[in-house]
């Protein structure tokens, strides 16, 4: 329909046509029940159009918070599909459930007890053992982590590679819903995480120096200089400021030194 | 040349006194140790259970991803992954039909058949590179040094598994020839160690132990070499309860072959982590004059 056709309609009949347009409905089901919801929704607000309200089981709905982890499948296909009913768009018959939250227990700890050790981790949780490789936790993976490796490298007590494998975990739960072993992996990499972050990557000693120049008032001077400066003069200095060349070198340095 | 290698959770945490050094070694010898990416646990102990085919995915899986990358044989040094891969291996060339079950549920896309070769890198010195030339390359003689080879079970059994015979097995005794040590033959070294049974009666362990160190003592042995980080710590710490028990009770060294290996090729003995071994070995290898 070009612009002008449109203009010379009435606007009444306008709105119906387009939401004629946009209305196409699909058949989806949730928990068995067959809905037919307009194509394009995310399989949250299909949810909604259908008519329930979401007190839990989303979040963010943007994708991070890890609330709204779902199952589904389509006819003719034996294989358990998952997404984030925040960010999947309905199919036509798909079936459809929430797992928004797996019942496992966490492990308490008192975190500045624990060491970098793989032992920290096979007494926090023992189940670990219990793998068998099956793989149903990387299959289940909304983020498509390899979680089956992420689990085996914590078993060979490489915590490092336990934490970097896991990164983009965002504790949705359904690994652990697909366990045969019962295993805790979401909690199991954030434990990892945690140790990787604090006991394992190298403290960056530039960065306790600088904070202790601050707080020995190596700059109070040149703030209360700055906070003196008038309007015009400041802007003047940010615009003629010397900027780091996107190609520098680990050696570069200002032309001017006055405060390194 | 390079060899793909399976190395096994043990060996990465508890028994890196395992690992290290063959790695080191097999370097010094010409055929690097390359470990494969992407391994996960050789499924631990073999089932016994006809119908506990979940308990296969896991070896099985680790062989289909070495196929996949193009590899036809896999080196371990643990005996028990050894041991644990092959029968699953085994298991894949003979039954059809476990077979397809198998592949349909580990779903990584390629069929498997038990194409890849599963070997212990005993077999290896034995085999390609061969105990003549392995005894060129000894820097550092071992001689003086009385050892009893012990195999445990996991070599050995069951015989379509075994990398030497079963009944009269030598390959550790002509690897120890090879290296320069004296070999002390015993009739408990195919004995089995206790193994798992430790977990459910802990008690029994220096049951398991006397026996065996008993035999090696009485036959003059100071050290003992394994292959096997579980035979290591049943011995090693049944050896600790016979001592606490009985005060007479004779400490023996316990040492993985391929620390001994290491040490024959001159490398540094830092590498061979004997801080981790059970029975001072330290002590027997300064006094023996092997160790500064």
């Amino acid at each position: 329909m070009s612009i002008k056709a449109e203009k010379k309609k009435p606007a009444e009949t306008a709105v119906k046509e387009k939401e004629q347009v946009a209305a196409k409905l699909i058949p989806i089901y949730i928990m068995g029940k067959r809905y037919e919801v307009p194509e394009g929704l995310t399989i949250m607000k299909a949810m909604e159009y259908a008519g329930y309200v979401l007190i839990r089981g989303c979040g963010c709905r943007g994708g991070t918070c890890g609330a709204c982890g779902t199952v589904y499948r389509k006819p003719g296909d034996y294989k358990l599909q998952v997404a984030l009913a925040c960010q999947k768009t309905v199919e036509p018959d798909m079936y459809i459930a929430q797992i928004p939250f797996f019942p496992v227990n966490r492990a308490l700890y008192d975190f500045s007890k624990l060491t970098a050790a793989p032992e920290e981790v096979f007494k926090l949780y023992p189940e670990l053992f219990r793998c068998v490789a099956c793989n149903s936790c990387t299959k289940a993976c909304p983020q498509g982590i390899e979680v089956m490796d992420a689990i085996s490298a914590l078993k060979q007590g490489n915590i490092a590679e336990a934490a970097r494998l896991s990164f983009d975990c965002i504790q949705c739960g359904l690994c652990t819903s697909r366990c045969f072993g019962e295993l805790a992996q979401y909690h199991m990499f954030q434990l990892a995480r945690r140790i990787y972050g604090a006991k394992i990557v190298p403290r960056a000693e530039h960065l306790t120096e600088m904070v202790k120049a601050v707080d020995e008032g190596r700059y109070d001077r040149f703030l209360e200089d700055l906070k003196q400066t008038k309007e015009d003069d400041l802007k003047k200095m940010y615009q003629e400021r010397e900027v780091e060349p996107m190609a520098a070198g680990e050696d570069w340095k200002p032309k001017d030194t006055t405060y390194l | 040349m390079s060899l793909a290698y399976y190395p096994g959770c043990t060996l990465k945490t508890r028994a890196r006194n395992l690992e290290e050094p063959a790695v080191a070694s097999m370097e010094a010898l010409g055929l690097k140790l390359d470990e494969i990416p992407r391994w996960n646990c050789c499924g631990a102990v073999y089932s016994l259970a006809d119908d506990d085919l979940i308990h296969r995915v896991a070896p099985i899986r680790n062989l289909i991803r070495v196929k996949k990358q193009g590899k036809m044989e896999l080196v371990t040094l643990c005996a028990f992954c050894l041991n644990t891969l092959k029968r699953a291996n085994l298991l894949m060339k003979e039954d059809v039909e476990k077979r397809d079950t198998l592949n349909t549920f580990i779903d990584e896309g390629i069929a498997y058949s038990g194409e890849v070769k599963v070997v212990h890198l005993l077999e290896v010195l034995r085999d390609e590179i061969g105990w003549e030339a392995l005894a060129q390359k000894v820097k550092f003689s071992l001689r003086e040094l009385k050892v009893a080879p012990y195999y445990g079970c996991t070599l050995l059994r069951p015989r379509e598994v075994a990398i030497d015979n079963v009944e009269a097995p030598s390959i550790l005794r002509e690897f120890l020839k090879a290296i320069g040590a004296t070999p002390v033959d015993f009739a408990e070294s195919t004995r089995c160690c206790g193994s798992y049974q430790i977990i459910s009666n802990p008690d029994d362990i220096s049951e398991y132990a006397r026996d065996i160190l008993n035999s090696a003592l009485s036959h003059g042995a100071e050290a003992l070499v394994l292959t096997c980080p579980l035979c290591d710590y049943n011995l090693g710490q049944g050896q600790k309860e016979l001592m606490k028990k009985h005060n007479e009770f004779r400490e023996l060294s316990l040492f993985y072959f391929t620390q001994l290996l290491a040490l024959a090729l001159g490398l540094d003995p830092q590498i061979c982590h004997f801080e981790l071994n059970y029975g001072n070995p330290e002590s027997l290898l300064r006094e023996k004059g092997l160790l500064s």
